[in-house]
């Protein structure tokens, strides 16, 4: 074998391919989920940064005045100052501060319910299917008694009985998604459970704690991954439907939903900018989740591409 | 073979009931969790005699287990007590809005159907097509807006800018067999039609998916080869005998999201203030009416569990596999 055989060989061999490599270069192949990706990025640092870049505090009520009521977009403040780009809702508050804020809320309210019913829905799953028997059966028919109803129902069940707040909201989207992440979690454990790797686990005489927690949990991620990305852009959606019937978030946590409910009554006199530019930074926010899941779904869950 | 399906059906109808009794338990607890009804049903100023008579008139001087015996057995006899914004019972209450909703539940499947199967056999038959493309990327929007969103910018573009549509209402109702419908009228019929296609949206997606797919798998078969074989023109192959055969599945999901197009009437008659139980539920809650939120949840899971009941009878006599899987709830 000569000399650049076998440097051609090593450079292409495997050991240089990280499964994380493998994955960017395939997730960045796709233009459609990068401008996802990008999008989403960009909505991140708007909701992060928007104390520094919003040009007002909106919950400031010292700031607002009421002589700024409902102007068009583009009009500016008495005092010259402050040039209202999205206009001005009833209170004289700037809607592109609003929304920024409104976009903070609403992202914090979906990554939040999202992480925790990952994590309640991963670990009722993995027991489920690694224990098997009567706690699997048990597990898996509370899950489908959900799933056999509407996420709206039980979440507006739910929040009839507790009333609106952060907390409450986070509650029920929890209790809306646990589910979906229980059954996927349960699947992919039934399936590595088979599997050699796990069978050598046992032998060695590991806990099961030790071999759920190292060995089963982490093959089962992806799949799940794929679940929680699409869940995001859906606990989102119904956060901000939620709120817009006025059930979800108080008043004094405004997120996207609220905001354009608040607009909702002047829509007919044409005022369209209250409730049109939120629904605008909502409608940007879930497209450009979805457009990242759907391409994650490909690349980690060929099976279920349609 | 019967046996089986009776005890398949019993066990279900136990569960059934189960979950009827644990939702019962669960919107009681939750009332006791929400506060005292006393304070909502005397005056600031009554001194305390004139609460324990009253909480002895209620029966709330009753340990909690002896309430909710109470609150089961009136509610068997379909007594969720009254409403405090209308003063009337407030089953009847809910009953007397559920027309509206079933009318607006029913237009948009019709939609759904009317306008999904033809959209998805012309992506099926074209798919590389920009128009198919552009009808796949639209019903992917269809999937993942939210429904009030939608329901806004439908108000937004013809009812505010385009002025053909009215944005609110149910407008002018006619009686057919005692019940008042909106579809006779000319302008009842010009109500309906925003709620219901805004309603219809994620169906009519649905549709074109399901539609599409089966068109597609459909060419293939060999009935399709046969037919052009004999010399059948394209449309009377896919007009008669595609979509006989792919027919049957798509009534059948969309049959089974009739229960989910009543829930999410909640909020399309919420933005177009169509007057139905969906809206009523909302009210209700923002004036914390209890009895009708109670009765309302009390209800609709009832309806729910009653048509998932249904659903899994058809399904276990068609479909064998289910009995041995325990169905759905």
């Amino acid at each position: 074998m000569s000399e650049d055989a076998r440097n051609a060989q090593v450079v292409s061999s495997p050991a240089l391919e990280t499964p994380m490599r493998t994955f960017y270069r395939n997730f960045f192949s796709s233009r459609v989920a990068t401008i996802g990706l990008v999008g989403l990025a960009l909505i991140f640092l708007a909701a992060l940064l928007a104390p520094v870049i919003a040009p007002q505090n909106p919950y400031d009520l010292a700031t607002l005045d009421i002589m700024h009521s409902r102007l068009q977009p583009g009009e500016r403040s008495l005092d010259g100052q402050l040039i209202f780009v999205l206009g001005t809702d009833e209170q004289g508050r700037d809607m592109l501060s609003a929304i920024l804020y409104g976009i903070r809320i609403s992202i914090i309210v979906g990554f939040a319910s999202t992480t925790i019913a990952l994590a309640l829905g991963l670990l009722a799953g993995l027991i489920a299917g690694y224990a098997g028997g009567r706690v699997d059966s048990l597990i898996m028919r509370a899950a489908d008694i959900q799933l056999s109803f509407p996420p709206i129902l039980i979440a507006l069940i739910l929040l009839a009985l507790t009333g609106p707040g952060v907390s409450k909201i986070i509650v029920a989207l929890v209790a809306v998604q646990w589910a979906y992440y229980a059954r996927t979690a349960r699947s992919a454990a039934l399936v590595e459970r088979e599997k050699p790797y796990m069978e050598a686990a046992v032998i060695l005489g590991l806990s099961p704690l030790r071999i759920i927690a190292r060995h089963l949990l982490p093959n089962c991620m992806p799949p799940l991954v794929v679940v929680a990305a699409l869940q995001v852009a859906s606990a989102i959606s119904l956060e901000a439907t939620l709120s817009f019937l006025g059930l979800g978030l108080p008043v004094t946590e405004p997120s996207l939903g609220l905001l354009i409910a608040n607009g909702f009554q002047y829509l007919l006199s044409g005022k369209y900018w209250i409730s049109f530019y939120p629904g605008i930074a909502l409608l940007l926010t879930i497209v450009a989740i979805n457009l990242v899941a759907d391409h994650l779904r490909d690349i980690l869950n060929p099976q279920l591409a349609k | 073979m019967v046996a089986r399906v009776t005890v398949f059906i019993l066990r279900r109808l136990i569960q059934s009931v189960f979950i009827l009794l644990l939702t019962s338990v669960l919107v009681f607890i939750a009332i006791y969790a929400i506060g005292d009804p006393i304070d909502v049903l005397i005056s600031p100023e009554a001194d305390q005699l004139e609460r324990i008579r009253i909480a002895a008139t209620f029966g709330l001087d009753q340990p909690l287990w002896r309430q909710y015996l109470l609150f089961a057995e009136n509610a068997l006899q379909g007594d969720l007590g009254r409403s405090f914004a209308f003063s009337t019972p407030a089953i009847p209450l809910i009953l007397e809005r559920m027309p509206a909703t079933l009318e607006l539940a029913v237009a948009a499947m019709l939609l759904a159907i009317g306008l999904g199967i033809p959209l998805g056999l012309w992506v099926g038959l074209r798919p590389q097509s920009i128009v198919g493309k552009i009808i796949m990327s639209v019903s992917i929007l269809g999937f993942s807006l939210p429904t009030f969103w939608v329901g806004l910018i439908l108000i937004l573009v013809f009812a505010v800018q385009l002025g053909w549509l009215p944005a609110s209402g149910r407008g002018a109702t006619q009686l057919l067999f005692g019940v008042p419908v909106s579809f006779l009228t000319w302008d009842g019929l010009r109500h309906l039609l925003l709620p219901a296609l805004n309603l219809a949206l994620f169906n009519i997606a649905l549709v074109i998916r399901l539609t599409r797919a089966g068109t597609q798998e459909a060419l293939l078969q060999d009935y399709v080869r046969f037919a052009r074989a004999k010399g059948l023109t394209t449309s009377r192959i896919v007009g008669v005998h595609v979509l006989k055969n792919i027919l049957i599945p798509i009534i059948t999901v969309i049959a089974l999201q009739f229960g989910s197009i009543i829930a999410f009437a909640i909020v399309t008659e919420s933005v177009f203030a169509w007057p139905g139980m969906g809206k009523l539920i909302i009210d209700s809650i923002r004036v914390l009416d209890r009895p009708v939120i109670v009765a309302y949840l009390m209800l609709i899971v009832a309806v729910f569990i009653t048509i998932n009941l249904v659903v899994d009878i058809i399904y276990s006599f068609v479909d064998p596999r289910v009995r041995l899987s325990g169905g759905r709830v």
